[in-house]
């Protein structure tokens, strides 16, 4: 690199540094004199003044980027993924148990459901021409991409479940893709919680041990709405059943979720995030008692409690969204978790030096 | 290789913004007055490669005295009154939770260890952004795509020193081999000790930390809050074993419920 002969180019090499500048070593801080007691006096007192719960950030911004998803977009997807998930499942069972117009209306729904998921995760990119990028790769890191291979290969098995049902065609081909769409469709209900936890999303990262739960939950919620949406009454009695578990997982999850993460769960009660979660709880109990205690009897009585069921998961969905783009536009939530973690980190070897 | 940013030597001109600009070709990103000190940057981005934080506070460095006689004024003849200035950029993780989340293999790991976006093939899905715990990489307006600092990637392929580093006055931003970088970093915090200035600390120089040591690592004199910087960032797929465990139990729970419902209820026709 002997070419290199400009004045101001310092490199570190092998040898040493070449060429550094004067300031590097700069002696700041020496100053004029040494401080006398009175002055350090002084000081002392000022440290006695309490410190502020969280006081240094810097000029209050955030400290992570938030998520540049648009909330309809990505809620959407989670929420639409989950009723096409959980919807074939429920397919499955209804079409093993003798239920062929709730198998067919939630084969038609899984499809449309895949459909719009599809399309709202094409649509937020920000070069949508490129999404087939995301089979570029297959990487377990990434739950995206993880997620992007799932639904290659469950959106045609969804596909063909729905298509083969209605026209009749090949019998053994759409048991076989019933089968398959079902096998896949858990995780096509859960694995976008693992999605959102994966970030540094303080909401998101902090709860990933209760968040696929809550969107099991809520997936299951939801489908079974779907059914007693559109299905006759005489044939929805299993998810009348499915409605209510999938309500109190969802409500037990959430709540145990906002329990364990103590400050990081704040912005599930606050602002946008909590009104949304707030929305869906209530939506999801009523729909679920409604579809239990008249679902049975009155046709009316169990569409209403499906579509309570349905806006309490996309409610859900978009609570979660929000209290993540919360937790990361506020600094608070990044840095008082991590200080009490090296504050935790440095005690037992405070403790022993103290021994 | 990597940076090595002194910040206490830092004088706030901000030729490294300039200079990562130019030789980028990095957008204008919006002209305007917050009020923050010097800084009308406000942090990193799509847009902002290098930024420069201005702090000013209320206390001096070390043992810092103008030797302006100010006796008389409140304070005793103290210019209690400091200026922190630092210049903040991808820290080029070991363990890049950027990398590690990107589902086209857009993000990757270079011959120098650094982390660069090849931007013919991010599709803009967004993922990386909120995955990094620093807060650096965003996605451009308008573009769609995601971008951050390549560490230059094209000059030190050439044999260069990056943009930046070549244009700091002061050689506040140091490159080179990141061990000989720590050695002379650790020296410097043991100088500025010496001078009394006890609040010098390393920032990301530890290769046993949450993201396994910063590609470019910091000599701060205050907390890395303060900065902007998290105190304890993590890469966020550290937990992806207990994540992937996590969800794969959700499912099948899902799958049990919905199964163990229709057990209960039968065949149609059956008991309601
Ligand atoms: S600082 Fe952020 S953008 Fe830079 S390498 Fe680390 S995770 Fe990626
Ligand atoms: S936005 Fe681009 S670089 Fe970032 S994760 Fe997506 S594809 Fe990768």
């Amino acid at each position: 690199m002997s070419e290199m002969s400009e004045g101001n180019e310092s490199r570190v090499t092998r040898e040493g540094v070449q060429g550094e500048r004067p300031d590097r070593e700069a002696r700041i801080g020496e100053g004029l004199a040494r401080r006398d007691g009175g002055r350090r006096g002084r000081r002392a007192e000022k440290a006695m003044v309490p410190e502020a719960e969280f006081s240094s950030s810097y000029y209050g911004l955030p400290i992570l980027n938030p998520p540049v998803w648009k909330s309809l977009d990505i809620a959407g997807y989670f929420f639409l993924g989950g009723v096409a998930g959980a919807g074939s499942v429920l397919a499955a069972g209804a079409q093993l148990t003798g239920r062929p117009a709730v198998a067919r209306a939630l084969k038609i729904s899984s499809l449309a459901a895949i459909a719009g998921s599809t399309a709202a995760l094409i649509d937020d990119l920000g070069r949508p021409a490129r999404f087939v990028n995301m089979l570029r790769v297959m990487k377990l890191t990434s739950p995206m991409s993880m997620g992007s291979w799932l639904l290659a290969a469950y959106g045609p098995a969804a596909g063909a479940a729905a298509v083969l049902d209605v026209t009749g065609l090949f019998p053994r081909l759409g048991g076989a893709a019933t089968a398959g769409a079902a096998a896949l469709g858990p995780l096509v209900a859960t694995y976008t919680a693992a999605l959102a936890a994966d970030t540094a999303v303080p909401a998101w990262h902090d709860v990933h041990r209760e968040l696929p739960m809550v969107f099991a939950g809520s997936a299951t919620a939801a489908a079974s709405g779907a059914a007693l949406l559109a299905c006759p009454v005489r044939e929805t009695a299993p998810m009348r059943t499915t409605a209510v578990l999938g309500a109190a997982l969802e409500l037990a999850a959430a709540k145990w979720m906002e329990h364990r993460a103590g400050l990081v769960a704040e912005p599930y009660r606050k602002g946008k995030g909590g009104r949304f979660v707030r929305a869906g709880e209530i939506l999801s109990v009523a729909g679920a008692t409604g579809g239990a205690l008249f679902g049975g009897r009155s046709r009316a009585a169990a569409a209403l409690s499906g579509a309570a069921l349905l806006a309490g998961s996309a409610c859900t969905r978009f609570g979660v969204f929000h209290a993540g783009v919360q937790s990361a536009k506020d600094p608070k939530y990044t840095v008082v978790p991590q200080r009490e973690r090296l504050a935790a980190a440095a005690e037992p070897s405070a403790k022993q030096s103290a021994l | 290789m990597g940076f090595f940013t002194d910040t206490s030597v830092c004088i706030g001109c901000k030729a490294c913004e300039v200079a990562c600009k130019e030789w980028n070709g990095v957008p204008e990103d919006g002209l305007d007055f917050t009020g923050m000190s010097y800084d009308n940057t406000q942090g990193l981005g799509a847009d902002t490669w290098r930024h420069v934080a201005f702090i000013e506070q209320d206390k001096p460095i070390g043992n810092a005295e103008s030797g302006i006689d100010h006796a008389g004024a409140p304070g005793n003849g103290a210019t209690d009154m400091r200026w922190l200035m630092a210049s903040d950029v991808c820290k080029h993780c070991t363990h890049a939770a950027c990398l590690d989340v990107c589902p086209t293999g857009s993000l990757f790991r270079t011959e120098f260890g650094t982390v660069v976006v090849q931007e013919d093939i991010c599709n803009g899905c967004g993922y990386c952004i909120p995955a990094c715990p620093y807060g650096v990489i965003d996605q451009r307006k308008g573009d769609g795509r995601a971008w951050k600092c390549t560490l230059c990637y094209d000059r030190i392929g050439a044999g260069r020193e990056p943009a930046c580093a070549k244009a700091c006055p002061t050689d506040s931003i140091q490159y080179g081999p990141l061990d000989e970088l720590r050695e002379r970093a650790a020296l410097r915090v043991e100088q500025l000790h010496d001078l009394g200035v006890e609040d010098a600390r390393l920032y990301g120089h530890d290769p046993n930390d949450g993201v396994g040591g910063d590609g470019a690592f910091f000599l701060l004199l205050d907390e890395p809050e303060v900065y902007g910087l998290p105190p304890d960032p993590v890469v966020t797929t550290r937990d992806l074993p207990s994540i992937w465990k996590h969800t794969g139990l959700a499912a099948a729970v899902l799958l049990g419920g919905i199964t163990a419902a229709f057990a209960a209820h039968g065949r149609s026709g059956g008991r309601r």
